[in-house]
């Protein structure tokens, strides 16, 4: 018998019932489109991640307040006032490995143009903060180390609070906009970078000279944060060690007490980043292939179900010359074309599911060949395996015996 | 004449745990190309195990069986399986169609466990088979939309479908009412005119009646086997009463 006429026979035994092949076939669809959803949403999230390492710069160094690895527990790092502006002194005259430093201050509030206004946030940094962040400029320009000494009321803002500040169209450059009532002039605006991977806009962003926000502002004599780049990639933790010991000694630690900041590279907090959705990546893929377990277990069970109850059938089909051979591939057969556009349509469900959850979560879409490809295999192996037995107790029956079979 | 069919001291013992069954205890007989014989007997005289056996289902525990001339005995189970696909036909007491399957497909069957023959052929053969036993405006049916008479044409016309060197048939109209018995032992009769070889195992004389040699089981032996009489089929359905109404 010839494999076109079997997938006839075992495509004809289907159709005779098609709400319970649909019913099969769910258990199949719901394990494949799972795991395939799953391991696609890992690696597009891994692969914004990675984005973000490149578009922010694997050389940049954070120095924050606090120090968050005390026993594992935050030590409400917001309210320590460790971190001045001596501190980005230090590090750029004594550190070595590091090119650029800037501090960084950030205050959150409305924003009012004429009858327009926003609420969006500041941060306040030495002209390096651009850079240093890998912002870029689409018009106008950067504030200066004037601007900085002088504590201008200058500003260089994202597309964000453009779009909401002014009419579209409008040129925002040299207008003055007011934050929290004090007046300040657009001299800046800043390239498009759209959201980052925690699904936060980018764009929506003023930059300022930080002693503009600390004097006229907050009013505050410390800085929150501190951020660095390191001269190349290969020396960001050559300069992580510097900035440590240049903080040990600014603020007067002793020899094993412990650190009043924290020093990150990027890349160690990406790296970790991604180490925590791969491994949550191979748990989910894990969880969602007991589904698959479940419904391979489901096509066993009805075709034992189907077996049994065309005992009848195997017999007449026996006495018209089928061979063993030819019930045992007529069942397979069933099981593996059940099995197979069961994956078929698990597929594309799972890709569909991660396609719209990665819109919605603005990671990249990403189609992994080999998942989709093993997943056929699966498929395959899954009808095969729990199939086989079925089968194989069908082929064996006693022609005579089945026949008889009431 | 050709010998169609050739038995020699044929012997079936069933092993019930340690019981021995003899269902078939040293048959022998011949049948040839064109005859209509009747297997008849009691029930549990061994009627349904010899045919088995005569249909390449069941293998004898001694003795010899030839079929079209060839030996049976020695056969793998695969070319038993080829042998019941290319020289038998069965036709049962429960017609056996594959339910939601067209008459059609269903007396394609057994041409699709024959790899040399193509599909177009397939579908001729099917249909002239279907025409041979008179359903041909029944094609398309299913088996629940077709009288039980009507079935049993269809499993027939399966049957006939590989032009096979014998029917068989056991108790082919035991689920069927007198007149379409009659009915179907007519149509067995037309084939048989046109050359067709049958055996046919009933336990109801009056069915016998029909063929042209029965050969009488009892206890697994053959006790009587002789020519008889054929009594018409024909003459029999308008003999039934509320004929000439039908
Ligand atoms: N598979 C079997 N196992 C044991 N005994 C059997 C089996 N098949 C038939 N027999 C026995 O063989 C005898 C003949 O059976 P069978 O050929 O079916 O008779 P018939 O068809 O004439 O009624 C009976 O006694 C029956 O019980
Ligand atoms: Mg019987």
């Amino acid at each position: 018998m010839n494999i076109l006429s079997l997938l006839k026979i075992a495509g004809k035994a289907l159709l005779r019932n098609k709400m319970r092949a649909f019913l099969t076939m769910l258990g199949i669809i719901i394990g494949i489109s799972s795991v395939i959803a799953m391991v696609s949403l890992g690696q597009s999230s891994s692969q914004s991640i990675n984005n973000q390492i490149s578009s922010m710069g694997t050389n940049l160094i954070m120095v924050m307040r606090g120090n968050m690895r005390r026993g594992g527990v935050s030590m409400g790092n917001t309210n320590m006032q460790t971190l001045t502006v001596k501190d980005v002194d230090a590090i750029r005259t004594q550190a070595g490995n590091v090119s650029v430093v800037s501090p960084v201050v950030s205050a959150s509030g409305q924003l009012v143009n004429g009858s327009k206004n926003w609420v969006g946030s500041i941060q306040g940094g030495n002209s390096d903060l651009l850079s240093i962040r890998m912002y870029k400029l689409a018009s106008g320009i950067n504030f200066t180390e004037d601007d900085v000494r002088n504590s201008a009321k200058v500003c260089v803002v994202g597309k964000t609070v453009v779009n909401n500040l002014f009419e579209t169209g409008e040129n925002p450059i040299g207008k003055m906009i007011r934050f929290n009532k004090i007046p300040m002039k657009i001299i800046g605006v800043l390239e498009s970078r759209g959201q980052n991977q925690w699904g936060q806009d980018q764009d929506d962003i003023v930059v300022m000279p930080y002693t503009t926000v600390m004097k006229r502002i907050l009013a505050i004599t410390y800085i929150h944060q501190i951020v660095a780049s390191a001269r190349s990639e290969s020396v960001a933790d050559a300069a992580t060690d510097e900035i440590e010991a240049i903080l040990q000694t600014t603020h007067k630690l002793k020899v094993g007490q412990d650190n009043d900041f924290e020093v990150r590279t990027q890349a160690e907090m990406l790296e970790m980043m991604t180490s925590v959705t791969g491994f949550l990546t191979v748990l989910l893929a894990a969880i969602a292939s007991i589904s698959l377990i479940v419904g391979g277990i489901g096509i066993m069970n009805i075709m034992y179900v189907t077996v049994t109850e065309r005992i009848k059938e195997i017999g007449l089909r026996m006495s018209i010359g089928a061979k063993n051979r030819d019930i045992l591939l007529q069942f397979l057969c069933e099981s593996v074309i059940l099995s197979l556009i069961g994956g078929i349509i698990g597929i594309l469900f799972g890709l569909m599911i991660s396609y719209f959850a990665s819109m919605g979560l603005s990671w990249p879409f990403v189609i992994s060949l080999p998942s989709v490809g093993l997943s056929f295999l699966v498929c395959v192996a899954t009808g095969i395996f729990f199939g086989w037995y079925p089968a194989k107790k069908a082929a064996s029956l006693d022609p005579i015996a089945a026949l008889r079979h009431e | 004449m050709n010998e169609i069919i050739k038995i020699e001291k044929l012997e079936r013992i069933f092993r019930v745990g340690s019981d021995e069954v003899h269902a078939l205890r040293g048959v022998s007989f011949t049948i040839f190309s064109g005859e209509f014989v009747s297997i008849m007997g009691t029930s549990g005289s061994g009627k349904s195990t010899l045919l088995n056996i005569m249909g390449c289902l069941d293998r004898p525990t001694s003795g010899e069986y030839y079929i079209d001339q060839t030996a049976v005995s020695l056969r793998t189970k695969d070319e038993l399986s080829t042998l019941r696909n290319r020289k038998i036909g069965f036709v049962f007491q429960s017609y056996n169609l594959l339910p939601r399957t067209s008459a059609l497909e269903n007396v394609e069957l057994p041409l699709l466990y024959n790899n040399t023959i193509s599909n177009r052929e397939r579908r001729e053969r099917a249909i002239r088979a279907l025409e041979q036993v008179g359903l041909q405006d029944r094609m398309t049916h299913q088996p629940n939309q077709l009288s039980g008479g009507q079935q049993q044409r269809v499993a027939i016309a399966r049957a006939l479908v590989n032009e096979p060197v014998i029917l068989l048939a056991d108790e082919a109209t035991g689920n069927l009412d007198t007149r379409t018995s009659y009915e179907i032992m007519n149509l067995f009769q037309h084939l048989n005119r046109e050359g067709i070889t049958i055996a046919f195992v009933t336990h109801e004389s009056d069915i016998a009646d029909f063929t042209g040699r029965t050969i009488l089981l009892r206890d697994g032996r053959v006790v009587k086997d002789t020519a008889v009489e054929t009594k018409s089929a024909k003459a029999a359905l308008e003999a039934l009463p509320g004929s000439e109404n039908q």
